[in-house]
Protein backbone atom coordinates (compact mmCIF):
# COMPACT_ATOMS: atom_id res chain seq x y z
CA UNK A 1 0.00 0.00 0.00
CA UNK A 2 2.82 2.36 0.84
CA UNK A 3 3.94 2.08 -2.77
CA UNK A 4 0.80 3.83 -3.95
CA UNK A 5 1.72 6.94 -2.04
CA UNK A 6 5.52 6.87 -1.95
CA UNK A 7 6.00 9.92 0.11
CA UNK A 8 3.76 9.94 3.15
CA UNK A 9 6.73 11.10 5.25
CA UNK A 10 6.71 14.35 3.33
CA UNK A 11 3.08 14.99 4.18
CA UNK A 12 3.51 13.86 7.76
CA UNK A 13 6.19 16.52 8.02
CA UNK A 14 3.84 18.99 6.40
CA UNK A 15 1.21 18.19 9.03
CA UNK A 16 3.72 18.84 11.80
CA UNK A 17 4.59 22.19 10.25
CA UNK A 18 0.94 23.08 9.80
CA UNK A 19 0.35 22.42 13.48
CA UNK A 20 3.26 24.65 14.46
CA UNK A 21 2.05 27.40 12.15
CA UNK A 22 -1.47 27.04 13.54
CA UNK A 23 -0.33 27.44 17.14
CA UNK A 24 1.87 30.37 16.08
CA UNK A 25 -0.97 32.08 14.31
CA UNK A 26 -3.63 31.55 16.96
CA UNK A 27 -1.24 32.62 19.71
CA UNK A 28 -0.30 35.73 17.77
CA UNK A 29 -3.91 36.69 17.11
CA UNK A 30 -5.30 35.65 20.49
CA UNK A 31 -8.44 34.33 18.78
CA UNK A 32 -9.55 31.30 16.74
CA UNK A 33 -10.27 27.62 17.37
CA UNK A 34 -7.25 25.39 18.06
CA UNK A 35 -8.89 22.08 19.12
CA UNK A 36 -10.95 21.28 16.06
CA UNK A 37 -8.30 22.72 13.73
CA UNK A 38 -5.67 20.34 15.07
CA UNK A 39 -7.96 17.32 14.77
CA UNK A 40 -8.68 17.78 11.06
CA UNK A 41 -5.10 18.51 9.98
CA UNK A 42 -4.48 15.13 8.30
CA UNK A 43 -7.96 15.03 6.76
CA UNK A 44 -7.45 18.38 5.04
CA UNK A 45 -3.86 17.57 4.08
CA UNK A 46 -4.88 14.32 2.41
CA UNK A 47 -7.65 16.08 0.51
CA UNK A 48 -5.68 19.09 -0.68
CA UNK A 49 -2.38 17.31 -1.39
CA UNK A 50 -3.20 13.72 -2.23
CA UNK A 51 -6.78 13.12 -3.19
CA UNK A 52 -8.86 16.06 -4.37
CA UNK A 53 -8.42 17.50 -7.84
CA UNK A 54 -8.35 21.10 -6.75
CA UNK A 55 -5.75 23.81 -7.08
CA UNK A 56 -5.53 27.54 -7.79
CA UNK A 57 -5.01 26.58 -11.45
CA UNK A 58 -8.31 24.73 -11.88
CA UNK A 59 -10.44 26.91 -9.63
CA UNK A 60 -12.57 28.05 -12.58
CA UNK A 61 -12.99 24.53 -13.96
CA UNK A 62 -16.48 23.34 -13.02
CA UNK A 63 -15.28 19.75 -13.24
CA UNK A 64 -12.80 20.21 -10.37
CA UNK A 65 -13.37 18.46 -7.05
CA UNK A 66 -14.81 20.62 -4.29
CA UNK A 67 -13.90 20.62 -0.61
CA UNK A 68 -16.48 21.97 1.82
CA UNK A 69 -15.42 22.54 5.42
CA UNK A 70 -18.82 22.31 7.06
CA UNK A 71 -17.24 22.59 10.52
CA UNK A 72 -16.32 26.16 9.65
CA UNK A 73 -14.69 26.94 13.02
CA UNK A 74 -11.69 24.93 11.84
CA UNK A 75 -11.08 27.78 9.38
CA UNK A 76 -7.51 28.44 10.60
CA UNK A 77 -6.39 24.97 9.49
CA UNK A 78 -8.25 25.39 6.20
CA UNK A 79 -6.50 28.72 5.61
CA UNK A 80 -3.09 27.18 6.33
CA UNK A 81 -3.81 24.48 3.74
CA UNK A 82 -5.14 26.95 1.16
CA UNK A 83 -2.05 29.14 1.61
CA UNK A 84 0.23 26.11 1.39
CA UNK A 85 -1.53 25.14 -1.82
CA UNK A 86 -1.07 28.65 -3.23
CA UNK A 87 -4.64 29.96 -3.18
CA UNK A 88 -3.39 33.14 -1.52
CA UNK A 89 -0.03 34.45 -0.24
CA UNK A 90 1.09 32.97 3.07
CA UNK A 91 1.86 36.51 4.18
CA UNK A 92 -1.89 37.10 4.36
CA UNK A 93 -2.35 34.51 7.12
CA UNK A 94 -1.41 37.11 9.71
CA UNK A 95 -4.60 39.04 8.83
CA UNK A 96 -6.71 36.20 10.26
CA UNK A 97 -9.91 37.52 11.89
CA UNK A 98 -8.76 41.13 11.56
CA UNK A 99 -10.51 44.06 9.94
CA UNK A 100 -10.44 44.12 6.10
CA UNK A 101 -9.13 40.55 5.95
CA UNK A 102 -10.28 37.90 3.50
CA UNK A 103 -9.66 35.39 6.30
CA UNK A 104 -12.91 35.70 8.19
CA UNK A 105 -13.54 33.97 11.51
CA UNK A 106 -15.50 31.41 9.55
CA UNK A 107 -14.81 30.71 5.85
CA UNK A 108 -16.36 33.21 3.44
CA UNK A 109 -16.68 32.06 -0.16
CA UNK A 110 -17.29 35.56 -1.47
CA UNK A 111 -14.00 36.80 -0.10
CA UNK A 112 -11.49 33.99 -0.30
CA UNK A 113 -10.66 31.91 -3.38
CA UNK A 114 -10.69 28.21 -2.59
CA UNK A 115 -13.60 28.42 -0.16
CA UNK A 116 -16.40 26.70 -2.08
CA UNK A 117 -19.23 27.27 0.39
CA UNK A 118 -19.36 29.75 3.27
CA UNK A 119 -19.76 27.93 6.55
CA UNK A 120 -20.12 28.68 10.23
CA UNK A 121 -23.67 27.89 11.32
CA UNK A 122 -23.16 24.16 11.76
CA UNK A 123 -24.87 21.75 9.44
CA UNK A 124 -25.82 24.18 6.69
CA UNK A 125 -22.78 23.74 4.49
CA UNK A 126 -23.25 19.98 4.48
CA UNK A 127 -26.63 20.39 2.85
CA UNK A 128 -25.11 22.90 0.43
CA UNK A 129 -22.41 20.33 -0.38
CA UNK A 130 -25.19 17.92 -1.36
CA UNK A 131 -26.63 20.65 -3.57
CA UNK A 132 -23.21 21.09 -5.19
CA UNK A 133 -23.02 17.36 -5.82
CA UNK A 134 -26.45 17.23 -7.43
CA UNK A 135 -25.65 20.35 -9.47
CA UNK A 136 -22.43 18.75 -10.72
CA UNK A 137 -24.41 15.70 -11.76
CA UNK A 138 -26.91 17.81 -13.71
CA UNK A 139 -24.05 19.73 -15.32
CA UNK A 140 -22.46 16.47 -16.44
CA UNK A 141 -19.37 16.88 -14.24
CA UNK A 142 -19.40 13.18 -13.60
CA UNK A 143 -15.75 12.91 -12.68
CA UNK A 144 -15.89 15.43 -9.89
CA UNK A 145 -16.38 14.68 -6.22
CA UNK A 146 -17.56 16.87 -3.38
CA UNK A 147 -15.82 16.29 -0.05
CA UNK A 148 -17.66 17.53 3.04
CA UNK A 149 -15.85 17.64 6.39
CA UNK A 150 -18.13 17.54 9.42
CA UNK A 151 -17.44 17.67 13.13
CA UNK A 152 -18.96 15.04 15.35
CA UNK A 153 -20.51 17.72 17.56
CA UNK A 154 -21.99 19.10 14.35
CA UNK A 155 -23.93 15.86 14.02
CA UNK A 156 -26.21 17.18 16.78
CA UNK A 157 -27.76 19.46 14.15
CA UNK A 158 -31.01 18.12 12.70
CA UNK A 159 -30.14 19.40 9.24
CA UNK A 160 -27.28 16.88 9.07
CA UNK A 161 -29.81 14.08 9.12
CA UNK A 162 -32.21 15.86 6.79
CA UNK A 163 -29.30 16.11 4.38
CA UNK A 164 -28.41 12.47 4.93
CA UNK A 165 -31.94 11.39 4.01
CA UNK A 166 -31.79 13.50 0.87
CA UNK A 167 -28.29 12.34 -0.13
CA UNK A 168 -29.49 8.80 0.21
CA UNK A 169 -32.73 9.40 -1.69
CA UNK A 170 -30.89 11.11 -4.56
CA UNK A 171 -28.10 8.48 -4.54
CA UNK A 172 -25.40 11.10 -4.21
CA UNK A 173 -22.45 8.74 -4.56
CA UNK A 174 -20.15 11.61 -5.52
CA UNK A 175 -20.64 13.22 -2.13
CA UNK A 176 -17.91 11.94 0.19
CA UNK A 177 -18.53 12.86 3.80
CA UNK A 178 -15.70 12.80 6.32
CA UNK A 179 -16.56 13.08 9.99
CA UNK A 180 -13.73 14.49 12.10
CA UNK A 181 -14.70 12.13 14.90
CA UNK A 182 -12.83 13.76 17.79
CA UNK A 183 -15.34 12.96 20.54
CA UNK A 184 -15.29 16.45 22.06
CA UNK A 185 -17.48 19.49 21.53
CA UNK A 186 -17.46 23.00 22.97
CA UNK A 187 -19.03 22.32 26.36
CA UNK A 188 -17.62 18.87 27.03
CA UNK A 189 -17.22 15.43 25.52
CA UNK A 190 -19.83 14.38 23.00
CA UNK A 191 -20.78 11.67 25.47
CA UNK A 192 -21.55 14.32 28.11
CA UNK A 193 -23.22 16.89 25.89
CA UNK A 194 -25.19 14.85 23.39
CA UNK A 195 -24.45 11.16 23.16
CA UNK A 196 -24.50 9.76 19.63
CA UNK A 197 -24.42 6.03 20.27
CA UNK A 198 -24.13 3.57 17.39
CA UNK A 199 -22.93 6.27 15.05
CA UNK A 200 -21.89 3.78 12.40
CA UNK A 201 -25.30 2.14 12.50
CA UNK A 202 -27.00 5.54 12.42
CA UNK A 203 -25.35 6.42 9.13
CA UNK A 204 -26.07 2.97 7.74
CA UNK A 205 -29.70 3.31 8.72
CA UNK A 206 -29.79 6.58 6.80
CA UNK A 207 -28.67 4.73 3.69
CA UNK A 208 -24.94 5.43 3.72
CA UNK A 209 -21.96 3.28 2.94
CA UNK A 210 -19.73 3.65 6.02
CA UNK A 211 -15.94 3.39 6.26
CA UNK A 212 -14.04 3.76 9.53
CA UNK A 213 -10.40 4.78 9.78
CA UNK A 214 -7.80 6.50 11.92
CA UNK A 215 -8.16 10.15 11.00
CA UNK A 216 -4.53 10.93 11.77
CA UNK A 217 -3.09 8.23 9.50
CA UNK A 218 -2.58 9.55 5.99
CA UNK A 219 -2.47 6.15 4.38
CA UNK A 220 -5.68 5.01 6.06
CA UNK A 221 -7.44 8.21 5.01
CA UNK A 222 -6.27 7.70 1.41
CA UNK A 223 -7.53 4.15 1.39
CA UNK A 224 -10.87 5.21 2.85
CA UNK A 225 -11.31 7.84 0.15
CA UNK A 226 -10.40 5.32 -2.55
CA UNK A 227 -13.01 3.00 -1.10
CA UNK A 228 -15.60 5.77 -1.11
CA UNK A 229 -14.91 6.55 -4.77
CA UNK A 230 -15.36 2.93 -5.76
CA UNK A 231 -18.73 2.69 -4.08
CA UNK A 232 -21.70 3.40 -6.33
CA UNK A 233 -25.39 4.05 -5.74
CA UNK A 234 -25.03 5.33 -2.17
CA UNK A 235 -23.25 8.22 -0.50
CA UNK A 236 -20.25 7.26 1.62
CA UNK A 237 -19.33 8.58 5.04
CA UNK A 238 -15.85 8.12 6.47
CA UNK A 239 -15.81 8.11 10.26
CA UNK A 240 -12.28 9.34 10.79
CA UNK A 241 -11.35 8.74 14.39
CA UNK A 242 -9.36 11.71 15.66
CA UNK A 243 -8.20 13.48 18.80
CA UNK A 244 -9.31 17.03 19.47
CA UNK A 245 -6.23 19.20 19.95
CA UNK A 246 -4.03 16.48 18.41
CA UNK A 247 -0.30 17.07 18.78
CA UNK A 248 -0.37 19.30 21.85
CA UNK A 249 -0.57 17.11 24.94
CA UNK A 250 -2.43 19.53 27.18
CA UNK A 251 -5.01 20.33 24.48
CA UNK A 252 -5.73 16.74 23.52
CA UNK A 253 -9.27 15.68 24.37
CA UNK A 254 -9.91 18.89 26.30
CA UNK A 255 -13.05 20.79 25.41
CA UNK A 256 -11.70 24.05 26.88
CA UNK A 257 -9.35 24.22 23.89
CA UNK A 258 -12.27 24.38 21.46
CA UNK A 259 -11.87 28.13 21.11
CA UNK A 260 -9.61 29.37 23.90
CA UNK A 261 -6.87 31.93 23.20
CA UNK A 262 -3.36 30.52 23.69
CA UNK A 263 -1.39 32.20 26.49
CA UNK A 264 2.38 32.81 26.42
CA UNK A 265 3.36 29.92 28.65
CA UNK A 266 1.00 27.55 26.86
CA UNK A 267 2.38 28.70 23.55
CA UNK A 268 5.98 27.96 24.54
CA UNK A 269 5.01 24.53 25.80
CA UNK A 270 2.95 23.67 22.71
CA UNK A 271 5.65 24.78 20.29
CA UNK A 272 8.35 22.89 22.20
CA UNK A 273 6.27 19.74 22.00
CA UNK A 274 5.52 20.12 18.31
CA UNK A 275 9.14 21.00 17.44
CA UNK A 276 10.46 18.12 19.51
CA UNK A 277 8.13 15.77 17.71
CA UNK A 278 9.34 17.09 14.41
CA UNK A 279 13.04 16.81 15.26
CA UNK A 280 12.60 13.31 16.52
CA UNK A 281 10.82 11.74 13.58
CA UNK A 282 11.26 13.72 10.43
CA UNK A 283 14.12 14.16 7.99
CA UNK A 284 12.52 17.04 6.18
CA UNK B 1 -62.52 34.16 -13.77
CA UNK B 2 -58.97 35.04 -12.84
CA UNK B 3 -56.60 32.12 -12.19
CA UNK B 4 -55.13 31.68 -8.71
CA UNK B 5 -51.66 33.17 -8.35
CA UNK B 6 -50.22 29.76 -7.46
CA UNK B 7 -51.50 28.29 -10.74
CA UNK B 8 -50.01 31.17 -12.69
CA UNK B 9 -46.72 30.66 -10.88
CA UNK B 10 -46.65 26.90 -11.51
CA UNK B 11 -47.39 27.30 -15.21
CA UNK B 12 -44.78 30.02 -15.65
CA UNK B 13 -42.20 27.86 -13.90
CA UNK B 14 -42.73 25.25 -16.61
CA UNK B 15 -42.41 27.84 -19.38
CA UNK B 16 -39.20 29.21 -17.89
CA UNK B 17 -37.92 25.67 -17.41
CA UNK B 18 -38.17 25.12 -21.15
CA UNK B 19 -36.12 28.21 -21.87
CA UNK B 20 -33.57 27.86 -19.11
CA UNK B 21 -32.02 24.40 -18.82
CA UNK B 22 -30.19 25.54 -15.67
CA UNK B 23 -33.47 26.14 -13.85
CA UNK B 24 -34.10 23.56 -11.11
CA UNK B 25 -36.97 23.36 -8.65
CA UNK B 26 -37.06 22.21 -5.04
CA UNK B 27 -40.08 21.60 -2.86
CA UNK B 28 -40.62 20.36 0.69
CA UNK B 29 -43.62 18.09 0.30
CA UNK B 30 -46.09 20.81 -0.65
CA UNK B 31 -45.66 20.72 -4.42
CA UNK B 32 -49.36 20.23 -5.07
CA UNK B 33 -50.03 23.37 -3.02
CA UNK B 34 -47.23 25.53 -4.43
CA UNK B 35 -47.90 24.10 -7.91
CA UNK B 36 -44.25 23.26 -8.41
CA UNK B 37 -45.67 19.80 -9.20
CA UNK B 38 -46.33 21.12 -12.71
CA UNK B 39 -42.59 21.51 -13.17
CA UNK B 40 -41.99 18.04 -11.77
CA UNK B 41 -44.27 16.50 -14.40
CA UNK B 42 -42.38 18.24 -17.17
CA UNK B 43 -38.80 18.02 -15.84
CA UNK B 44 -38.52 15.20 -13.27
CA UNK B 45 -34.71 15.22 -13.42
CA UNK B 46 -34.54 18.88 -12.46
CA UNK B 47 -36.99 18.59 -9.60
CA UNK B 48 -36.06 17.71 -6.01
CA UNK B 49 -38.71 16.92 -3.44
CA UNK B 50 -36.74 16.83 -0.19
CA UNK B 51 -39.62 15.93 2.07
CA UNK B 52 -40.47 18.06 5.05
CA UNK B 53 -37.03 19.60 5.51
CA UNK B 54 -37.19 23.28 4.63
CA UNK B 55 -33.78 24.25 6.03
CA UNK B 56 -32.18 21.41 4.11
CA UNK B 57 -34.02 22.41 0.93
CA UNK B 58 -32.91 26.02 1.18
CA UNK B 59 -29.31 25.02 1.92
CA UNK B 60 -29.24 22.57 -0.97
CA UNK B 61 -30.35 25.38 -3.25
CA UNK B 62 -27.22 27.33 -2.33
CA UNK B 63 -25.05 24.42 -3.42
CA UNK B 64 -27.00 23.91 -6.63
CA UNK B 65 -26.52 27.60 -7.41
CA UNK B 66 -22.78 27.32 -6.79
CA UNK B 67 -22.78 24.52 -9.37
CA UNK B 68 -24.32 26.89 -11.92
CA UNK B 69 -27.99 25.99 -11.60
CA UNK B 70 -30.78 28.49 -10.89
CA UNK B 71 -32.92 26.97 -8.13
CA UNK B 72 -36.51 27.97 -7.39
CA UNK B 73 -37.22 26.97 -3.78
CA UNK B 74 -40.82 26.32 -2.87
CA UNK B 75 -42.79 26.15 0.32
CA UNK B 76 -45.19 28.39 2.23
CA UNK B 77 -43.99 31.95 2.83
CA UNK B 78 -44.42 31.39 6.58
CA UNK B 79 -41.85 28.58 6.49
CA UNK B 80 -39.37 29.68 3.87
CA UNK B 81 -38.76 32.94 5.74
CA UNK B 82 -38.47 31.25 9.15
CA UNK B 83 -37.12 27.69 8.98
CA UNK B 84 -35.47 28.59 5.69
CA UNK B 85 -34.10 31.88 6.98
CA UNK B 86 -30.76 30.68 8.33
CA UNK B 87 -29.62 29.22 5.01
CA UNK B 88 -31.32 32.06 3.11
CA UNK B 89 -29.20 34.49 5.12
CA UNK B 90 -25.96 32.68 5.85
CA UNK B 91 -25.57 30.72 2.62
CA UNK B 92 -27.69 32.16 -0.17
CA UNK B 93 -27.50 35.87 0.57
CA UNK B 94 -23.99 35.74 2.09
CA UNK B 95 -22.68 34.09 -1.08
CA UNK B 96 -25.02 36.21 -3.25
CA UNK B 97 -26.38 33.07 -4.92
CA UNK B 98 -28.78 33.19 -7.83
CA UNK B 99 -31.60 31.46 -5.93
CA UNK B 100 -35.32 32.26 -6.08
CA UNK B 101 -37.17 31.75 -2.82
CA UNK B 102 -40.83 31.45 -3.68
CA UNK B 103 -43.04 32.08 -0.67
CA UNK B 104 -46.34 30.43 -1.52
CA UNK B 105 -49.56 31.22 0.34
CA UNK B 106 -48.29 34.68 1.29
CA UNK B 107 -50.09 36.99 3.70
CA UNK B 108 -53.38 35.60 5.01
CA UNK B 109 -54.16 33.68 1.83
CA UNK B 110 -53.85 30.27 3.50
CA UNK B 111 -56.70 31.62 5.50
CA UNK B 112 -58.29 28.58 7.14
CA UNK B 113 -54.96 27.14 8.35
CA UNK B 114 -54.56 29.92 10.89
CA UNK B 115 -51.80 32.14 12.25
CA UNK B 116 -49.03 29.54 12.01
CA UNK B 117 -49.56 29.36 8.25
CA UNK B 118 -50.10 33.08 7.64
CA UNK B 119 -47.13 35.28 6.81
CA UNK B 120 -47.46 38.75 8.22
CA UNK B 121 -43.74 39.16 8.88
CA UNK B 122 -42.03 37.65 5.84
CA UNK B 123 -41.27 40.98 4.18
CA UNK B 124 -39.88 42.46 7.40
CA UNK B 125 -37.64 39.42 7.86
CA UNK B 126 -36.35 39.39 4.31
CA UNK B 127 -35.82 43.17 4.16
CA UNK B 128 -33.14 42.83 6.81
CA UNK B 129 -31.15 40.34 4.73
CA UNK B 130 -28.42 41.97 2.59
CA UNK B 131 -28.39 41.27 -1.19
CA UNK B 132 -32.05 40.15 -1.14
CA UNK B 133 -34.46 41.44 -3.78
CA UNK B 134 -38.07 41.30 -2.55
CA UNK B 135 -40.97 41.11 -4.99
CA UNK B 136 -44.66 40.89 -4.13
CA UNK B 137 -47.14 39.35 -6.56
CA UNK B 138 -50.00 41.71 -7.35
CA UNK B 139 -51.75 40.09 -10.31
CA UNK B 140 -51.37 37.26 -12.81
CA UNK B 141 -49.71 39.27 -15.57
CA UNK B 142 -47.26 40.82 -13.16
CA UNK B 143 -46.30 37.46 -11.58
CA UNK B 144 -45.28 36.05 -14.93
CA UNK B 145 -43.39 39.21 -15.75
CA UNK B 146 -41.42 39.41 -12.49
CA UNK B 147 -40.55 35.70 -12.63
CA UNK B 148 -39.19 36.14 -16.13
CA UNK B 149 -37.33 39.35 -15.35
CA UNK B 150 -35.86 37.82 -12.20
CA UNK B 151 -33.80 35.48 -14.38
CA UNK B 152 -31.60 38.50 -15.11
CA UNK B 153 -30.87 39.16 -11.42
CA UNK B 154 -27.64 37.53 -10.29
CA UNK B 155 -28.33 37.56 -6.54
CA UNK B 156 -31.12 36.08 -4.42
CA UNK B 157 -34.79 36.98 -4.89
CA UNK B 158 -37.73 36.45 -2.56
CA UNK B 159 -41.15 36.23 -4.21
CA UNK B 160 -44.20 36.68 -2.07
CA UNK B 161 -46.97 34.80 -3.83
CA UNK B 162 -50.58 34.00 -2.95
CA UNK B 163 -52.86 31.03 -2.83
CA UNK B 164 -55.67 33.13 -4.25
CA UNK B 165 -56.56 34.92 -7.45
CA UNK B 166 -55.98 38.66 -7.69
CA UNK B 167 -58.04 41.04 -9.85
CA UNK B 168 -56.15 42.18 -12.96
CA UNK B 169 -54.61 45.64 -12.64
CA UNK B 170 -54.28 48.12 -15.45
CA UNK B 171 -50.91 49.78 -15.49
CA UNK B 172 -49.77 52.85 -17.33
CA UNK B 173 -46.42 51.27 -18.13
CA UNK B 174 -45.10 47.72 -18.49
CA UNK B 175 -44.08 45.93 -15.29
CA UNK B 176 -40.43 46.47 -14.49
CA UNK B 177 -38.64 45.13 -11.41
CA UNK B 178 -37.45 48.06 -9.30
CA UNK B 179 -40.04 50.44 -10.68
CA UNK B 180 -43.36 51.24 -9.01
CA UNK B 181 -46.43 50.91 -11.26
CA UNK B 182 -48.83 53.82 -11.21
CA UNK B 183 -52.33 52.30 -11.20
CA UNK B 184 -54.35 55.49 -10.83
CA UNK B 185 -53.54 59.19 -10.96
CA UNK B 186 -54.59 61.61 -8.24
CA UNK B 187 -53.39 64.83 -6.64
CA UNK B 188 -54.61 64.74 -3.04
CA UNK B 189 -52.93 61.67 -1.61
CA UNK B 190 -50.76 58.71 -2.64
CA UNK B 191 -51.68 55.17 -1.69
CA UNK B 192 -48.63 52.92 -1.93
CA UNK B 193 -49.74 49.31 -2.00
CA UNK B 194 -48.60 45.84 -2.92
CA UNK B 195 -50.15 42.44 -3.47
CA UNK B 196 -53.86 42.03 -2.93
CA UNK B 197 -53.99 45.52 -1.42
CA UNK B 198 -53.54 47.09 -4.87
CA UNK B 199 -57.06 46.20 -5.93
CA UNK B 200 -58.38 47.17 -2.49
CA UNK B 201 -56.60 50.52 -2.82
CA UNK B 202 -58.18 51.11 -6.23
CA UNK B 203 -61.64 50.37 -4.83
CA UNK B 204 -60.91 52.76 -1.99
CA UNK B 205 -59.75 55.43 -4.45
CA UNK B 206 -63.02 55.28 -6.36
CA UNK B 207 -65.01 55.80 -3.17
CA UNK B 208 -62.67 58.56 -2.00
CA UNK B 209 -63.15 60.29 -5.34
CA UNK B 210 -66.86 60.57 -4.60
CA UNK B 211 -65.86 62.45 -1.43
CA UNK B 212 -63.64 64.78 -3.44
CA UNK B 213 -60.32 63.11 -2.54
CA UNK B 214 -58.34 62.13 -5.62
CA UNK B 215 -55.87 59.38 -4.75
CA UNK B 216 -52.84 58.34 -6.70
CA UNK B 217 -52.37 54.56 -6.37
CA UNK B 218 -48.91 53.05 -6.86
CA UNK B 219 -48.10 49.34 -6.84
CA UNK B 220 -44.72 49.24 -5.07
CA UNK B 221 -44.28 45.52 -5.68
CA UNK B 222 -40.50 45.76 -5.48
CA UNK B 223 -40.10 46.22 -1.75
CA UNK B 224 -36.34 45.97 -2.03
CA UNK B 225 -34.69 47.78 -3.64
CA UNK B 226 -37.51 50.25 -3.22
CA UNK B 227 -38.29 52.73 -6.01
CA UNK B 228 -37.20 55.78 -4.02
CA UNK B 229 -37.66 58.19 -6.95
CA UNK B 230 -41.32 57.30 -7.36
CA UNK B 231 -41.89 57.50 -3.61
CA UNK B 232 -40.26 60.91 -3.36
CA UNK B 233 -42.04 62.35 -6.40
CA UNK B 234 -45.43 61.02 -5.33
CA UNK B 235 -45.11 62.28 -1.77
CA UNK B 236 -44.06 65.72 -2.97
CA UNK B 237 -46.87 65.89 -5.51
CA UNK B 238 -49.69 64.74 -3.25
CA UNK B 239 -48.55 65.72 0.26
CA UNK B 240 -50.23 62.80 2.07
CA UNK B 241 -49.59 59.10 2.13
CA UNK B 242 -51.28 55.80 2.92
CA UNK B 243 -49.35 52.54 2.76
CA UNK B 244 -51.43 49.41 2.36
CA UNK B 245 -50.09 45.90 2.77
CA UNK B 246 -51.26 42.44 3.75
CA UNK B 247 -48.48 42.33 6.31
CA UNK B 248 -47.61 43.64 9.73
CA UNK B 249 -47.32 47.41 10.01
CA UNK B 250 -43.82 46.68 11.35
CA UNK B 251 -40.98 46.35 8.88
CA UNK B 252 -42.86 45.99 5.61
CA UNK B 253 -43.87 48.28 2.75
CA UNK B 254 -44.94 51.08 5.11
CA UNK B 255 -41.58 51.03 6.84
CA UNK B 256 -39.74 50.98 3.52
CA UNK B 257 -41.69 54.05 2.33
CA UNK B 258 -41.02 55.86 5.62
CA UNK B 259 -37.31 55.13 5.27
CA UNK B 260 -37.28 56.80 1.87
CA UNK B 261 -39.23 59.81 3.13
CA UNK B 262 -36.85 60.27 6.04
CA UNK B 263 -33.74 59.84 3.92
CA UNK B 264 -34.96 62.25 1.25
CA UNK B 265 -36.45 64.90 3.55
CA UNK B 266 -39.89 64.62 2.00
CA UNK B 267 -42.26 64.81 4.93
CA UNK B 268 -46.00 64.27 4.75
CA UNK B 269 -48.66 62.76 6.98
CA UNK B 270 -48.60 58.98 6.59
CA UNK B 271 -51.02 56.33 7.81
CA UNK B 272 -50.17 52.66 7.55
CA UNK B 273 -52.78 50.05 6.71
CA UNK B 274 -51.63 46.60 7.75
CA UNK B 275 -51.90 43.96 10.43
CA UNK B 276 -51.54 45.65 13.81
CA UNK B 277 -48.71 43.64 15.38
CA UNK B 278 -50.88 40.71 16.41
CA UNK B 279 -51.36 37.05 15.56
CA UNK B 280 -54.18 36.32 13.14
CA UNK B 281 -56.60 33.39 13.11
CA UNK B 282 -58.50 30.93 10.91
CA UNK B 283 -61.36 32.03 8.71
CA UNK B 284 -62.51 32.82 5.21
CA UNK B 285 -59.99 35.02 3.38
CA UNK B 286 -62.28 38.05 2.87
CA UNK B 287 -63.43 37.78 6.50
CA UNK B 288 -59.81 37.83 7.68
CA UNK B 289 -58.93 40.83 5.51
CA UNK B 290 -61.90 42.67 6.99
CA UNK B 291 -61.27 41.69 10.61
CA UNK B 292 -57.57 42.54 10.51
CA UNK B 293 -58.33 45.78 8.68
CA UNK B 294 -56.48 45.14 5.49
CA UNK B 295 -59.18 45.99 2.99
CA UNK B 296 -60.65 48.90 1.04
CA UNK B 297 -62.58 50.13 4.08
CA UNK B 298 -59.39 50.44 6.12
CA UNK B 299 -57.66 52.27 3.27
CA UNK B 300 -60.52 54.79 3.04
CA UNK B 301 -60.36 55.51 6.76
CA UNK B 302 -56.59 55.88 6.62
CA UNK B 303 -56.77 58.20 3.60
CA UNK B 304 -59.32 60.47 5.26
CA UNK B 305 -57.11 60.71 8.30
CA UNK B 306 -53.94 61.45 6.31
CA UNK B 307 -55.70 64.13 4.27
CA UNK B 308 -57.06 65.70 7.46
CA UNK B 309 -53.54 65.97 8.84
CA UNK B 310 -52.24 67.64 5.70
CA UNK B 311 -50.68 71.01 6.24
CA UNK B 312 -50.19 70.51 9.97
CA UNK B 313 -46.84 72.01 10.91
CA UNK B 314 -43.94 69.61 11.33
CA UNK B 315 -42.37 70.30 14.68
Amino acid sequence: MTGTYQNFARYEALCRNLRIELIDLLHQKGTGHPGGSLSCCEILTVLYFLKANISPQNLKDPARDKIVLSKGHAAPMLYLLLAEKGFFPKEELKTLRQIDSRLQGHPCAEKLPGVEISSGPLGLAYSAALGLTLGDRLQGNNGSYVYAILGDGELNEGIIWETAMSASKFQADHLITIVDYNHVQLDGTTQQIMPMPELLQKWRAFGYHVICCDGHQLEQLCEAIDGAKQHRGQPTVILADTVKGKGVSFMEGQNIWHGKPIGEEEYQKAIAELRGDKDGTSNS
Amino acid sequence: MEPAIRDVYGAELVRLGKEYPELVVLDADVSSSTKSCLFQSEFPDRFFNVGISEANMTSMAAGLAKAGMVPFVNTFAAFITTIGLLPARSLIAYMNCKVRLAGAYGGLSDSYDGATHHSADDIAIMRAVPNMTILVASDAVQVKEIMRQSMEIDGPVYFRLSREAMPPLSRQEPVKIGKGSVLREGIDITIFSCGVMCSQALQAAERLSAEGIEARVVDLFTIKPIDAETVEASVKQTGAVVTAEEHSVIGGLGAAVLDVMAERDCYAPLVKVGIQDCFTESGAYPALLKKYQVDAGAVIKAAREAVKRKGKPIV
